[in-house]
C-alpha cells in the first residue's frame, strides 16, 4: 500500500489526569471515507481535533502524506490550510454574511483576491443549493442550511482532507438528509474524509471503513458490512444493540 | 430583500388577542405617562418652593445663580470648556485604539507571547492601582520639569497623556471581558481555517467582542468626558480652571454653575443614549436568543 493520506500512530491525549485517547492507530488512504462510531465520550471529537492540531497530542505521531505534522517546528497554520473540519454546532461567524464566512480563509490565509474567492464561494453555494443565501447572515438560516454553509466554508480552501464531527447531531430530523447528501456528493468526487457520526445507516452507506472507538481505543475496524453485521468484539455488539434499540439503525 | 425570521414576527401578527391587547396597553401607557408627568411636576414644584422660600435663598442666588455674573463668566468658561471637549475627543480616539491593542496582546495564547502578555498585564495592574490625579501630577509637572530635548514640555500634553495611559488600562479590561465573552468554539473554528491568532482576533473575536461591550465603552465616554477637567490641577485653562479663575477674581460662584451646566449638557445625553442602546441591545438579544 502506498503512503496513506493520513496516519495516526500510537496517539495519546489526556486532559489533565483523564486519558481520552490511548494508543490510537489509524490509516486513511487517499479518497477513503472512514467513519468513526462509538458512544459519546469515547473520544471521537478529540481525535478529530488532534488531527487538526487544535489539541496538542501527548504522545505518538500524526502523518499527513507521510509527513509528521506533530513534529516540533511544524507550523500548525500550514497544516490546517490543507484540511477542513466541520463541527457539530456549525460555528459560523455570526457577524459575517454567508459569503464572508466562506471567503475569509481563502482571502486572508490563502491570499486569493476578493473576486476570485467570491466566485469560488458562489460556485460552491450554487452547487449545494444555497445560491440564494449569499448575502444572508447565519441567524437567518435553518440549522441544515447553516451546516451546509459550514461544510462549504471548509471546502472553499480546496482541502485534501475533510474532518466531519457529528455534523448532523444538532439538527432537527427533517434537516439531516440535506446535510448527508452534501457529504455523499463529496464522496462521489473522491474527497478523503474522516466522519464521526451517530447516523449508522449513513455510515453503512458511505463508509469504506468503519472504526469503533471505545473509551479512547479503536477497538475494531473494518468494512461497514463486517462491523454492522458481524462485529467481532462484545463491546461493539453491545453498542450496536443499544443503537438498534434506540431505532437508529 | 430580506425575509423576516418567524421569531421576529412572533407577537406582531394580528393574532386572536393581538389588537385588543395592544390598544389596552397603549391606553394604560398614556395614562401612566400622564400620572408620571403630573407627579413629577408636583414633586419639582415642592422642592422649588422649599428652596426658594428658605431664608438662605437670597444669599445662594447672589453667590451661585447671579444672572450678571453668569453673563460675564460665560465667554471664558465656554472657551475653556471647548478645550475640554477637544481633549476628550483626542483622548477617546487614542484610548479606544491603544486599549484594543493591549487587550489583544493580553488575549494571545502560547508561551511565545508570554513576555508581551506579561507586559500588558503589568501595565494594566500598575496603572489601575494608581489614582488618576497622581498620574496627572506626576507626568504633567514631572516631565516638563525635566526639560528633555525633543520632548514636548507642555502641561496640557502630559496631562492628557496621563489620562490616556490611565483610561487605556481600564478600557483594555473592558475589551478583554468582551473577547472572553465570545465562545471558545468561535476561536477554534477560526483557527481550524488556518487563521493565525492575530487574524482570529482581528476578524472573528474582536468584532463580536466590541458589540458586546459597547454599553461599557459608552459609560467610559461619559466618565472621561468629565475627567478631562482634572488637568486643571496643572493650570491648563480648561472650563473648570476658567470657572475657578473667575471665582478667585470676583468671589462669586456662578462661574462654577456655568461649567456645571456645560458638562451636564454633554454628559446627560450620552448617558441617556447609553441606556437606550443597552436596553435595545438587550431586547434584541432576547428576541434572537429566545
Ligand atoms: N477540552 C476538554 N477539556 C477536558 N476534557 C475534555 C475536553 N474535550 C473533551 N474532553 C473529555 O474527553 C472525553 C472524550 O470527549 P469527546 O472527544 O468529545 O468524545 P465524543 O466526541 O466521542 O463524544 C470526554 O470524557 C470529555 O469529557
Ligand atoms: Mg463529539
Amino acid at each position: 500500500m502506498s503512503v496513506p493520506k493520513l496516519e495516526l500512530r500510537n496517539v495519546q491525549k489526556a486532559f489533565e489526569a483523564k486519558v481520552v485517547l490511548h494508543d490510537v492507530d489509524l490509516k486513511v488512504g487517499h479518497h477513503d471515507v472512514v467513519c468513526l462510531i462509538g458512544a459519546s465520550g469515547s473520544g471521537k471529537s478529540t481525535l478529530l481535533k488532534c488531527v487538526n492540531l487544535l489539541f496538542p497530542i501527548d504522545d505518538g505521531q500524526i502523518f499527513l502524506d507521510g509527513k509528521d505534522i506533530t513534529a516540533p517546528g511544524m507550523n500548525p497554520n500550514e497544516v490546517r490550510q490543507r484540511m477542513g473540519i466541520v463541527f457539530q454546532a456549525f460555528n459560523l461567524f455570526p457577524h459575517m454574511s454567508v459569503l464572508d464566512n466562506i471567503t475569509l480563509s481563502p482571502r486572508k490565509v490563502h491570499g486569493l483576491n476578493r473576486a476570485a474567492a467570491e466566485d469560488r464561494a458562489r460556485e460552491l453555494l450554487d452547487r449545494f443549493g444555497l445560491g440564494d443565501k449569499v448575502t444572508e447572515y447565519p441567524d437567518r438560516l435553518s440549522g441544515g442550511q447553516q451546516q451546509r454553509v459550514a461544510i462549504i466554508r471548509s471546502l472553499a480552501i480546496d482541502p485534501e482532507l475533510v474532518l466531519l464531527d457529528e455534523v448532523t447531531s444538532a439538527l432537527d430530523p427533517e434537516l439531516i438528509a440535506e446535510v448527508l447528501n452534501v457529504i455523499r456528493d463529496l464522496k462521489e468526487v473522491g474527497m478523503t474524509m474522516v466522519i464521526a457520526t451517530h447516523e449508522m445507516g449513513f455510515a453503512r452507506d458511505v463508509a469504506d471503513r468503519v472504526c469503533f472507538l471505545d473509551d479512547g481505543v479503536i477497538l475494531e475496524q473494518g468494512p461497514p458490512d463486517q462491523i454492522f453485521r458481524n462485529p467481532g468484539e462484545a463491546r461493539t455488539q453491545q453498542f450496536l444493540q443499544r443503537i438498534i434499540e434506540a431505532g437508529r439503525l | 430583500m430580506t425575509e423576516r425570521s418567524p421569531i421576529e414576527d412572533f407577537g406582531r401578527g394580528p393574532g386572536l388577542f393581538g389588537p385588543r391587547r395592544r390598544s389596552v396597553a397603549r391606553e394604560e401607557g398614556s395614562r401612566g405617562a400622564l400620572i408620571a408627568f403630573g407627579s413629577t411636576v408636583v414633586f419639582i414644584g415642592f422642592i422649588l418652593w422649599l428652596v426658594l422660600s428658605s431664608e438662605a435663598w437670597p444669599a445662594v442666588q447672589r453667590q451661585f445663580f447671579n444672572w450678571g455674573h453668569f453673563q460675564s463668566a460665560w465667554p471664558a468658561v465656554v472657551s475653556g470648556f471647548w478645550l475640554d471637549i477637544r481633549m476628550f475627543l483626542v483622548a477617546e480616539v487614542l484610548i479606544l485604539v491603544i486599549a484594543l491593542i493591549v487587550a489583544m496582546i493580553r488575549a494571545l495564547r502560547g508561551p511565545a507571547f508570554f513576555p508581551l502578555r506579561l507586559l500588558a498585564v503589568t501595565y494594566i495592574d500598575l496603572i489601575r492601582g494608581v489614582p488618576i490625579i497622581l498620574l496627572i501630577l506626576l507626568l504633567g509637572f514631572g516631565v516638563p520639569a525635566l526639560q528633555l530635548p525633543g520632548v514636548p514640555n507642555s502641561e496640557l500634553f502630559w496631562g492628557l497623556t496621563a489620562l490616556i495611559i490611565s483610561y487605556s488600562a481600564y478600557t483594555a479590561e473592558v475589551y478583554r471581558a468582551g473577547i472572553e465573552s465570545v465562545r471558545e468554539s468561535q476561536r477554534m473554528s477560526a483557527r481550524s481555517l488556518g487563521l493565525t491568532q492575530i487574524q482570529t482576533l482581528r476578524y472573528v473575536l474582536v468584532p463580536q467582542a466590541i458589540r458586546n461591550v459597547i454599553p461599557a465603552l459608552l459609560n467610559g465616554f461619559v466618565s472621561l468626558q468629565k475627567d478631562v477637567a482634572l488637568v486643571f490641577v496643572l493650570g491648563v485653562r480648561e472650563g473648570v480652571r476658567e470657572a475657578q479663575i473667575y471665582n478667585a477674581r470676583t468671589f462669586n460662584y456662578t462661574g462654577y454653575i456655568v461649567a456645571t451646566i456645560l458638562f451636564l449638557l454633554v454628559s446627560v445625553p450620552v448617558a441617556r443614549f447609553t441606556d437606550w442602546y443597552t436596553d435595545r441591545d438587550r431586547r434584541r438579544k432576547q428576541a434572537v436568543g429566545g
